[in-house]
C-alpha cells in the first residue's frame, strides 16, 4: 500500500455565495477533510504576501476530499478570499486547528449562531445532532438578508428559531432574548438544558453568558481572537479566561464563557484596526466590487 | 624566510554604517573581501594542539581550512568545513563564537583570537557565489537507496542537518514544518539584518535537490501524530526537533494590553510575515515610536534592533541583571550600541499601563541591585523597594525566555518528557523513551544556540542510521 502522504492541492472546487459578502469555499485537502472534528479550525494565506487568518471548518467531505469554509468579508484578507474563483488555489492551508468541540451525547444542549458565528455553530449543530442530542438552534442577524445557513440547520435541529433585530423575519429582538425563554420553558417542562453553546459577535456571546448565569448553565463559547501561527508559538491569540492566561488557538479556540474576560478580548481585537482600515480602503481601491458576484 | 610581526588585532568586518543602518533591514555585517580573509587567515599560527578544534560543537578542522584560506583556495576551505557543518553560512554569522571556537583559541591568550567565524562566513559565501549561475553547489554522492523512511518534525537546525546527514546515506527522508517556510528559528526568529534569508533558503534548497522532501504547513500532533508516522504513514523512524517555541510572559498587570508583544509573535510578524513592509505584505505590525524590550538574549537583542529599524526614536532594553550577565552575542550587544540602542541595566518592569483604548502607554520599573552569589555563582538581583518609576512606552516585547510547546508531548503520552516539558532523550544518540523516536535540539535542551542544535543532530543521524540498518526486513 503506498501511504505517502500526499501534500493537497488545496484547490478551491467550489464556491457558493451565501449573502452579502458571505462565501462559502470547499477546497481540497483529504487528509484534514479525513479527520477534522466539530470545532476546529484551519490557517489559511492566500498568497505569498498573504496574512495568516484563521477560518472555522465549516464542514467537509471525505470522500471527495474537501474541508468547506463559509467567510465573511469583513477586510482585505476576508475579501480576497472571497472572490477567489473556482480553479484557483490557496497558497497554505494548515489544520486542523485547536480542540475539537465537547460534543454530549443524548443530551439537551442550545446552540445559539450569530452572524458569521452561525457559520462556526453549523458544524456543531451537525455533531450534536449525530450524537442523538436534542439540539434548540437559535441563529440570528441583523436582518433577514444577512441570514445564513437556515436551510442546513434547519433539519439538524430539533427546535429552530430565527431572531433579527429589526423583526424582518422571525422574532424580532437578540438571540439571547430566545434564549432565555428556551431555558424557562425547558425547565418548566422538566428537561433542563445540559449546555449552551454561543458562537458570535463578542457582545452576543457576553449577553448570552449573562443570560444563563443566573441558570447556572454551562455556556460554551468560541473566541475569535487574533492569530498568526495557530499552534502555540506567539501568544498573539491569548485571552484571561478565570484569571489565567489562554492560548486560544490550542487550549481553545472553546471556552467556558462565565469566566472569559469579554472587555480584554474586545480591546485586544482592536489592535490593527487602523491598519485594517488602511489595507482594506487600498485593496478596494485596486479591485472594485463586482456587480456580478452575486 | 623572515616572518612579519604578529598582527594583534582581529581584521575587523565591514558593517554597514550605524546611522544608516538602524533605517533599514539589510544585513549589518558586509564580510571580508578576499584579501582581508587571506590577511586574517594568515594570522592563525597553527598551532599543533589545535585547541579551537575541541572549542566548536561540531569539531570542524579549523586550522585546516584556514591553512586553505591562506594560500588562496576558498572553495577549498567551504568544502573542508562542510565535511562536519552543513550551514557555514549561517554558524559563521550568528555562532557565539566568542565562547566556543575563538573563546580557547590560543592566540587569545595574549591577544585578540583568529577571526574563526568570519572566516567560515567568508568560504561558505565564496562558494555560493561560486556556485551561482549553475545549478548551484555540486551534489555530493548519496548511497544506494536503503528502502528507509524517517520524518523529521520541525525544519530548524537540527532537522536540517539530520535530513541531510541521512539522505546521503540513501535514505528517504521528509521534513514536516507547522509553518509555511522552512528553516526554523532561523526563518521565523532570527532577523534579515543579522541572517538574511535567502542564505537559509539555499540551504535548504541544497537539501531538497539532494532529494530530502520538504512538507510546510502540516502541524504534527494535529495534522498527523507521532504513532500515525510510525504506523499508518509507513516511516521507519521519527526525529523531533520541535524547538523551544511557548513564549513565557511576566505576570505583571497589563500583560494582555494591546501592544504588549511575546518576541516570537514580533520577530514572527516581522521576519515571516514581512509586516515591515505593510501594507505591501498584509500582516500588520504595531510601529512604537517608544518601545521597551523585556531581557538580555539574543532575542532581546533582535527584537530592540527590530523596533529601531521600524522606526522606535527610543528603543530601550530592559534587563533586570548588569550587563556582563547578559546572555546576548557581544558582537550583537556593540551593534546595538552603535544604533542607539538604550541599555537600562539591573531594571524589573512591574506593571504596564494602558489608556482608555486598552493600549500601552507607560511601563513601570523597578530598579534592581546584585545580591549574593546563588547556586549557580551568578548574582542574582534583588528589587530595591520604593525605587519604581514609570516610563512612557508604546510597545512593550517580552523577551524573558520560552519553553517547550506541549503539542507532541499531549498527543504521544509514552513520549517521556521531564518537568518542563522537555523531552528526554539520551545525550549520545537522542533515543527517546519510546521505540523509533529520537529527539534533538532546543526540544530536548531548551533555548540553546545553532551550532549545539546541529551537534546533537549529527548525533542523532548516526543513531538513527544505525536504528534503521537494523531493522528487520518489511514484508508486504
Ligand atoms: C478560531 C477562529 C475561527 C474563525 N472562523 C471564522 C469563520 O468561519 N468565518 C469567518 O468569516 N471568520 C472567522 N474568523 C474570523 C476571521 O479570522 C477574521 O475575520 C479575519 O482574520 C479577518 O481578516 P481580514 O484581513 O479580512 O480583516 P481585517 O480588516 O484584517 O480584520 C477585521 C477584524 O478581524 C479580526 N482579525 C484580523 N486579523 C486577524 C487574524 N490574523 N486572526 C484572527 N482575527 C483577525 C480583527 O478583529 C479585526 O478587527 C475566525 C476567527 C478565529 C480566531
Ligand atoms: C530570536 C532568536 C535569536 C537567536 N539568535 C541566536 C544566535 O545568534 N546564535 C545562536 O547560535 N542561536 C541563536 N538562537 C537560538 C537558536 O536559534 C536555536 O537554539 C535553534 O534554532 C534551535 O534549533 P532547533 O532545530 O532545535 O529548532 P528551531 O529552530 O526552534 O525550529 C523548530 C521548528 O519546528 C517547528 N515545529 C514546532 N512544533 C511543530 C510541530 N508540532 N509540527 C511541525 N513543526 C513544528 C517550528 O515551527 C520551527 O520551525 C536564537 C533564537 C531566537 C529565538
Ligand atoms: S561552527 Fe561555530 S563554533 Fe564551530 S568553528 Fe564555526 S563559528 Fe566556531
Ligand atoms: S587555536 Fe587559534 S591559532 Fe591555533 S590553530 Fe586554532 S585558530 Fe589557529
Ligand atoms: S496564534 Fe500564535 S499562539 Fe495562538
Amino acid at each position: 500500500m503506498d501511504t505517502r502522504i500526499r501534500p493537497p492541492s488545496n484547490a478551491v472546487v467550489g464556491r457558493t455565495v451565501l449573502g452579502p459578502d458571505v462565501v462559502r469555499i470547499d477546497i481540497e485537502s483529504p487528509f484534514i477533510a479525513s479527520r477534522r472534528r466539530a470545532g476546529q479550525f484551519v490557517i489559511v494565506r492566500v498568497d505569498e504576501r498573504g496574512e495568516r487568518i484563521p477560518l472555522t471548518i465549516a464542514d467537509s467531505d471525505a470522500r471527495r476530499g474537501t474541508v468547506s469554509l463559509i467567510v465573511q468579508g469583513v477586510g482585505k484578507s476576508t475579501r480576497q478570499l472571497n472572490s477567489l474563483p473556482v480553479g484557483s488555489r490557496l497558497l497554505d492551508l494548515v489544520g486542523p486547528l485547536g480542540r475539537p468541540t465537547h460534543v454530549i451525547e443524548r443530551g439537551r444542549v442550545a446552540c445559539v449562531g450569530g452572524g458569521i458565528g452561525t457559520a462556526v455553530i453549523f458544524p456543531i449543530v451537525k455533531a450534536l445532532h449525530a450524537a442523538e442530542t436534542h439540539v434548540i438552534a437559535i441563529v440570528g442577524a441583523r436582518n433577514k438578508g444577512l441570514l445564513i445557513l437556515e436551510d442546513d440547520i434547519r433539519p439538524l435541529a430539533d427546535e429552530f428559531f430565527i431572531t433579527t433585530d429589526d423583526g424582518s423575519r422571525g422574532r424580532k429582538g437578540f438571540v439571547s432574548d430566545q434564549l432565555l425563554d428556551c431555558i424557562k420553558s425547558a425547565q418548566a417542562a422538566g428537561t433542563p438544558l445540559d449546555e449552551v453553546i454561543a458562537i458570535g459577535p463578542v457582545p452576543m456571546m457576553r449577553a448570552v453568558c449573562n443570560a444563563t448565569r443566573p441558570f447556572g448553565i454551562k455556556t460554551v463559547v468560541s473566541l475569535n481572537s487574533i492569530m498568526v501561527d495557530g499552534t502555540g508559538m506567539c501568544g498573539g491569540c491569548r485571552a484571561s479566561v478565570g484569571g489565567e492566561m489562554k492560548f486560544v488557538c490550542v487550549d481553545g479556540p472553546e471556552f467556558d464563557g462565565h469566566a472569559v474576560d469579554f472587555d480584554e478580548l474586545t480591546l485586544r481585537l482592536q489592535t490593527y484596526r487602523e491598519d485594517e482600515q488602511r489595507a482594506l480602503k487600498e485593496y478596494m481601491e485596486s479591485h472594485p466590487p463586482d456587480p456580478h458576484s452575486h | 624566510m623572515a616572518k612579519k610581526p604578529l598582527q594583534k588585532k582581529k581584521n575587523p568586518i565591514p558593517c554597514q554604517e550605524a546611522g544608516s543602518r538602524s533605517a533599514n533591514f539589510l544585513e549589518v555585517a558586509l564580510g571580508y573581501s578576499p584579501e582581508i580573509a587571506v590577511s586574517e587567515a594568515d594570522r592563525c599560527i597553527q598551532c599543533k594542539d589545535q585547541p579551537c578544534v575541541a572549542g566548536c560543537p561540531v569539531e570542524i578542522d579549523i586550522p585546516a581550512f584556514i591553512r586553505l584560506m591562506r594560500d588562496g583556495d576558498f572553495a577549498g576551505a567551504a568544502r573542508k568545513i562542510k565535511e562536519k557543518n552543513a550551514l557555514p553560512a549561517v554558524c559563521g554569522r550568528v555562532c557565539p563564537q566568542e565562547e566556543q571556537c575563538e573563546a580557547v583559541c590560543t592566540l587569545a591568550k595574549k591577544f585578540e583570537p583568529v577571526g574563526i567565524g568570519r572566516l567560515e562566513r567568508f568560504a561558505a559565501d565564496f562558494e555560493a557565489a561560486m556556485a551561482h549561475g549553475a545549478d548551484g553547489a555540486p551534489l555530493p554522492k548519496k548511497a544506494p537507496p536503503t528502502g528507509r523512511r524517517i520524518a523529521c518534525v520541525g525544519s530548524g537546525p537540527a532537522s536540517l542537518t539530520v535530513a541531510g546527514d541521512l539522505v546521503l546515506q540513501g535514505h528517504e527522508v521528509t521534513v514536516f514544518e507547522a509553518l509555511h517556510k522552512a528553516g526554523g528559528v532561523l526563518v521565523y526568529g532570527i532577523p534579515e539584518f543579522r541572517l538574511p534569508k535567502a542564505i537559509v533558503q539555499r540551504e535548504v534548497d541544497y537539501l531538497a535537490r539532494l532529494g530530502v522532501e520538504f512538507q510546510t504547513s502540516v502541524v504534527i500532533g494535529k495534522s498527523f501524530t507521532i504513532d500515525e508516522l510510525l504506523g499508518e504513514l509507513g516511516y521507519d523512524a521519527v526525529f523531533i526537533a520541535t524547538g523551544a517555541g511557548l513564549p513565557h510572559f511576566m505576570k505583571i498587570p497589563g500583560i494582555n494590553l494591546a501592544g504588549v508583544y511575546s518576541a516570537n509573535e514580533y520577530l514572527t510578524r516581522s521576519n515571516l510575515m514581512k509586516a515591515y513592509t505593510f501594507p505591501e505584505h498584509a500582516t500588520p505590525i504595531v510601529r512604537g515610536k517608544r518601545v521597551a524590550v523585556i531581557g538580555g538574549g539574543n532575542t532581546a537583542m533582535d527584537s530592540v534592533r527590530t523596533a529601531r529599524r521600524l522606526g522606535a526614536e527610543e528603543a530601550r532594553l530592559v534587563y533586570r541583571r548588569s550587563r556582563e550577565e547578559m546572555p546576548a552575542r557581544k558582537e550583537e550587544v556593540e551593534h546595538a550600541h552603535e544604533e542607539g540602542i538604550i541599555f537600562m541595566m539591573l531594571h524589573n518592569p512591574t506593571k504596564i499601563l494602558g489608556d482608555e483604548k486598552g493600549r500601552v502607554k507607560a511601563i513601570e520599573l523597578i530598579k534592581q541591585q546584585l545580591g549574593e552569589p546563588d547556586a549557580s555563582g551568578r548574582r542574582s538581583p534583588v528589587a530595591i523597594p520604593g525605587s519604581e518609576f514609570t516610563v512612557p512606552v508604546d510597545l512593550v516585547v517580552m523577551a524573558v525566555g520560552q519553553g517547550a510547546n506541549p503539542l507532541i508531548r499531549a498527543t504521544t503520552p509514552d513520549l517521556k518528557c521531564n518537568k518542563w516539558g522537555n523531552i528526554e532523550a539520551d545525550p549520545e544518540t537522542g533515543a527517546t523513551s519510546k521505540k523509533g523516536v529520537f529527539a534533538g535540539g532546543d526540544i530536548v535542551s531548551g533555548g540553546a544556540t545553532v551550532i549545539l542544535a546541529m551537534g546533537a543532530g549529527r548525533k542523532s543521524a548516526r543513531a538513527i542510521h544505525k536504528y534503521v540498518c537494523e531493522l528487520p526486513v518489511r514484508v508486504g
